[in-house]
């Protein structure tokens, strides 16, 4: 079995983000930037699952500026097999990457595709969706246990209600919760290790397909501010005020 | 212009997040159809025809749509997509999974999780867990678009009579089979929905502990929430969790117990009216967004609490 996993690089998750003063966007410039977090868990299930004997090879992909690239060579470093990288600037919607991503499939042929359920830049969480629709494969969104089987998979999602499973057939794609896993650090050997493993290049513009975003960015703003609040001295104050200040119980 | 909104329900009753995206679908346009897909849904098709904002509503009926697959549910929202200009659904795990499959199909750059409709084709949505807002304006000739409902205001449930009309299944998929769904049952208001909500973190230290969370969620008719930690911890089921990957939640009255203040937690509860932090870190981050910060113990300070509440000759439900 063959396993593609797409990662993106987005702002660390523990930065705390500043909107630009134009109003065009947030600031990135000089900022930590990383692997999407559930992205690394998506890269994490695969490695093991290539451990246990059921797949035989695992493939890494981007798309992205050049310096997406580090993303790839992350999921190198702890266990992927070699790299794709889909060179684009400027932004890209999820619709586009999902149909960058179909053609790749259709070249690659793998079995299962894996990604994180959402990106924590855009929180929009649509791409592997949107993919599994074009490829008209089955999908397991917001997954934190998956099995293989023979044919097919067993996966237990998140949703609002509490936790559901289905089973799908393989070709299949999932979507990955944080709590899927416990995402392994890369050892400095594999580190070295993993700067020889290969990574293609493919120019986005080359794929033939419309990749124009659909969607103007008007403004970008801090959201309003809370005002400050008061720290209470007891529980008997704070019980008060919420009582006859805030009038909430 | 007219718009379709993929119900969410039970098969025996409408979630409630629907009502909300109600509110904001006919803020994009009155000419409002809503499509209610499921299996023995006759119950749910009236409670919806009776929503005065909604002008007509169309029933697909079949045994197939039990389980709300998305793989099921797309084709039929795509056969009766094209007279609408317009396609919305929550912004909740239904809506998530189901709106970019069909987003794809109709080669739609969806727009997810908008929290305020500033013209048919323009919207306010945040990005980054809430640290910044977007305004997006969408070229698409069909939009779709996902609607956080701790947004918008319920709809009114009565007074309407639109008419509804039956659709025929689509074809079933075979691809993806249901097994099964465990559901957290509770008296309890709903997480989402709740006017006051009660939520215990890492600082709880175990599940067990959740009881003094429990006690006064019953005293104050709360719904229980969580961090991501707590969760992960194996302290209280993922449906409890608040946050930017948990449930958004907006009630009057937010209590946050043990709880730091990640960003990742703020994001799912910091529009909430009023804030209450009780943690014993003066430092914590959660304290820069509470209305009123209590830096105690926490094993103190909730029996505290619960006496408190005890001496109240009134409690609002
Ligand atoms: C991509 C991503 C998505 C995430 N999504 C979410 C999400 O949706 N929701 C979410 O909540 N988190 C989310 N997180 C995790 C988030 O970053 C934090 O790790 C998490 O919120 C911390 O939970 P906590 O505040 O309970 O724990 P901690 O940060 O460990 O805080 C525990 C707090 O309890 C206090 N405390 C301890 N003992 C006591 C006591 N006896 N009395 C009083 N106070 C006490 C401490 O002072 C501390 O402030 C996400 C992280 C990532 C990377």
């Amino acid at each position: 079995m063959k396993i593609l996993v797409a990662v993106k690089r987005v702002i660390d998750y523990n930065v705390q983000v500043r909107v630009k003063e134009d109003g065009t966007g947030v600031v990135t410039e000089n900022v930590k930037m990383s692997t999407n977090p559930p992205d690394d868990n998506a890269i994490e299930e695969a490695v093991k699952i290539k451990e246990s004997g059921k797949a035989k090879e695992i493939v890494a992909i981007t798309v992205g500026e050049d310096k997406a690239q580090e993303t790839v060579r992350k999921a190198l470093a702890v266990g992927a097999d070699r790299g794709i990288h889909i060179k684009v600037d400027g932004t890209i919607e999820p619709l586009a990457v999902s149909k960058i991503l179909q053609k790749i499939v259709d070249k690659e042929k793998p079995d299962l595709i894996f990604m994180g359920k959402q990106a924590i830049d855009d929180d929009c969480n649509q791409t592997g969706q949107m993919l599994a629709a074009l490829l008209n494969w089955p999908q397991a969104t917001f997954a934190s246990k998956i099995e293989v089987k023979d044919k097919s998979l067993e996966v237990t999602r998140e949703v609002d209600e509490g936790l559901e499973t289905i089973e799908v057939n393989i070709p299949a794609i999932v979507t990955c919760d944080l709590r899927l896993n416990e995402p392994r650090y890369a050892s400095l050997p594999n580190i070295m290790k993993a700067k020889k493993k290969p990574i293609e290049q493919i120019n986005g513009s080359e794929l033939g397909i419309d990749i124009k975003p659909r969607i103007e960015q008007i403004k970008v703003e801090e959201p309003p501010k809370r005002k400050a609040g008061i720290k209470v001295a007891s529980v008997a104050e704070l019980v008060q005020k919420l009582k006859n200040e805030a009038k909430v119980i | 212009m007219s718009v379709l909104l993929i119900a969410e329900h039970n098969n025996n009753e409408v979630r409630p997040f629907t009502l909300n995206a109600i509110t904001a679908a006919s803020q994009i346009d009155q000419d409002l159809h809503v499509l209610v897909i499921g299996k023995k849904i006759d119950a749910v098709s009236k409670s919806i025809s009776e929503i005065p904002n909604v002008k007509k509503v169309i029933a697909v009926d079949n045994e197939i749509y039990e389980n709300y697959l998305a793989e099921n549910f797309t084709p039929v929202i795509i056969k009766h997509s094209e007279n609408y200009s317009h396609i919305v659904c929550s912004a909740n795990t239904f809506g998530k999974n189901l709106m970019p499959r069909v987003a794809a199909l109709l080669d739609t750059s969806q727009v997810s999780d908008i929290i305020k409709v500033i013209s048919p084709d323009t919207f306010l949505r945040p990005i980054y867990a809430g640290n910044a807002f977007a305004t997006v304006k969408s070229n698409d000739k069909k939009k779709c678009i996902t609607i956080r409902p701790t947004s918008f205001d319920p709809a009114q449930t009565s007074g309407g009579s639109a008419e509804i009309i039956k659709a025929e299944k689509e074809e079933a998929t075979s691809l993806t089979k249901f097994i099964k769904r465990e559901e957290v049952k509770s008296d309890r208001p709903e997480l989402g929905t709740a006017r006051i909500v009660i939520s215990g973190g890492r600082g709880m230290a175990s599940g067990e502990n959740f009881k003094l969370i429990t006690a006064i969620a019953d005293k104050l008719n709360a719904a229980i929430g969580a961090s991501r930690a707590a969760v992960d911890a194996g302290y209280i089921t993922n449906d409890h969790q608040v946050g930017q990957t948990g449930k958004v939640v907006v009630p009057d009255l937010y209590i946050a117990v043990g709880i730091s203040g990640a960003i990742q937690h703020l994001a799912g509860m910091k529009e909430s009216k009023i804030i209450v932090a009780i943690n014993k870190d003066g430092e914590a981050p959660i304290f820069s967004v509470a209305d009123y910060g209590l830096e105690a113990d926490l094993f103190e300070a909730l029996p505290q609490f619960l006496e408190e509440l005890n001496k109240l000759n009134t409690i609002q439900k």
